[in-house]
């Protein structure tokens, strides 16, 4: 079981059944709820009047579904193209965080950086969870291979929903279409709350929660950073007030 | 310059390029160019994470308020009541997703059901 004595006909065929087993944990509980939020997601890009090539652009080019929804969001809006840049900049600092957080799993010293540059843009919530969960039973060297059999899979299956709600979206019932589309909502409210780090984090989405829709009537357009800017920072508040009271 | 303001094939796709590509890989590209040189802990990174849970759920809170397409028939106090009785349920079978979205769904389904009779 040495790996440095394997051959290099053994290694590349060590790394393919790796690749594999990642492709296959892509078919899984969260692969699932992932797809599905991608049915709402894609009804929505539909709403907001996209084609179905510009819905598989975006999907394959961003993939975090928070960004997109927000991208959607401010397409239908109208914003125009820095205030839309700025609201799903402000809405992706979370992937940061989380790649420099699964980088160390997957680094070795022989890894080249290209490869985790490559493996980075997979990084969101879905692909996150499942690589840090299985991670533990994939030998370290395997890992990269693991998560890009993982990251593609799942960006390929959900370009497959896409086309495939895009091609029969227009024959659902209306209630049918209402249940799917609140998919996206439900999946965020409880992954979001299940992913926050520390408190502050949930005080943070119960109060953008609150913040967003009053802002939406308030400052149309500018709406989703002007409620994340000021419930984030009464958050922070929140924390630092806490930190020092436990200090003190 | 909206999505709609240029009228030629390649504008919404250098639209989606420059505000959702850039906006999203900037991220991840910095979070492997700091890799371990940032300790997840630091308070900087609390603020942002917090400023970027709050605007995640801002577009949650819209989407449940004022949404769009087939959603936008069913009434206000429904989908209120189906995002927070699944967010309930969630919590209830402790941090379980699956059953928050089912619980959700439910809520909602039988809504639409019970008004269509009306």
């Amino acid at each position: 079981m040495s790996c440095s004595e394997t051959p290099r006909s053994g290694r590349e065929e060590k790394r393919l059944l790796w690749f594999r087993r990642g492709a296959q944990a892509a078919f899984s509980i969260p692969g699932l709820i992932l797809a599905s939020a991608f049915v709402g997601f894609a009804g929505l890009a539909r709403d907001a009047g996209l084609t179905l090539t510009q819905t598989l652009f975006m999907t394959g080019i961003v993939w975090a579904l928070p960004a997109k929804v927000v991208l959607v969001g401010a397409i239908l809006a109208g914003n125009g193209l820095l205030a839309a840049a700025f609201a799903v900049t402000l809405s992706s600092v979370r992937l940061a965080p989380m790649v420099v957080t699964l980088i160390p799993e997957i680094r070795t010293p022989k890894t080249p950086s290209w490869v985790l540059y490559l493996l980075s843009h997979f990084v969101a919530v879905t692909s996150w969870v499942v690589a840090m969960e299985r991670f533990r039973s994939v030998p370290k060297t395997m890992r990269a291979s693991f998560y890009a059999g993982l990251g593609s899979t799942l960006i390929l299956n959900n370009m497959v929903v896409v086309t495939l709600v895009f091609v029969l979206a227009a024959r659902l019932p209306p209630a049918v279409s209402a249940a799917l589309f609140f998919l996206t909502p439900l999946y965020f409210l409880t992954s979001l709350w299940g992913s926050a780090r520390e408190r502050a984090g949930q005080a943070a989405m119960l109060f953008g929660l609150a913040l967003g829709p009053v802002f939406h009537l308030l400052t149309p357009g500018f709406d989703l950073v002007a409620a994340g800017l000021l419930a984030g920072s009464a958050a922070f508040g929140l924390h630092l007030i806490g930190k020092r009271r436990r200090q003190a | 310059m909206s999505f709609s303001a240029i009228d030629a094939w390649w504008w919404p796709y250098l639209f989606i390029l420059l505000a959702g590509w850039l906006a999203t890989d900037f991220w991840r590209f910095l979070g492997v160019f700091l890799g371990g040189r940032i300790t997840e802990e630091s308070e900087i990174l609390v603020l942002v994470r917090c400023i970027a849970t709050a605007l995640v759920a801002a577009v949650i809170a819209n989407l449940v308020v004022f949404p769009s397409g087939a959603l936008a028939a069913t009434p206000l106090l429904l989908r209120l009541s189906a995002g927070l009785a699944g967010f309930a349920a969630y919590l209830a079978a402790g941090k379980k997703v699956l059953v928050g979205i089912l619980a959700g769904e439910a809520v909602l389904g039988s809504g639409i059901f019970v008004t269509s009779l009306l």
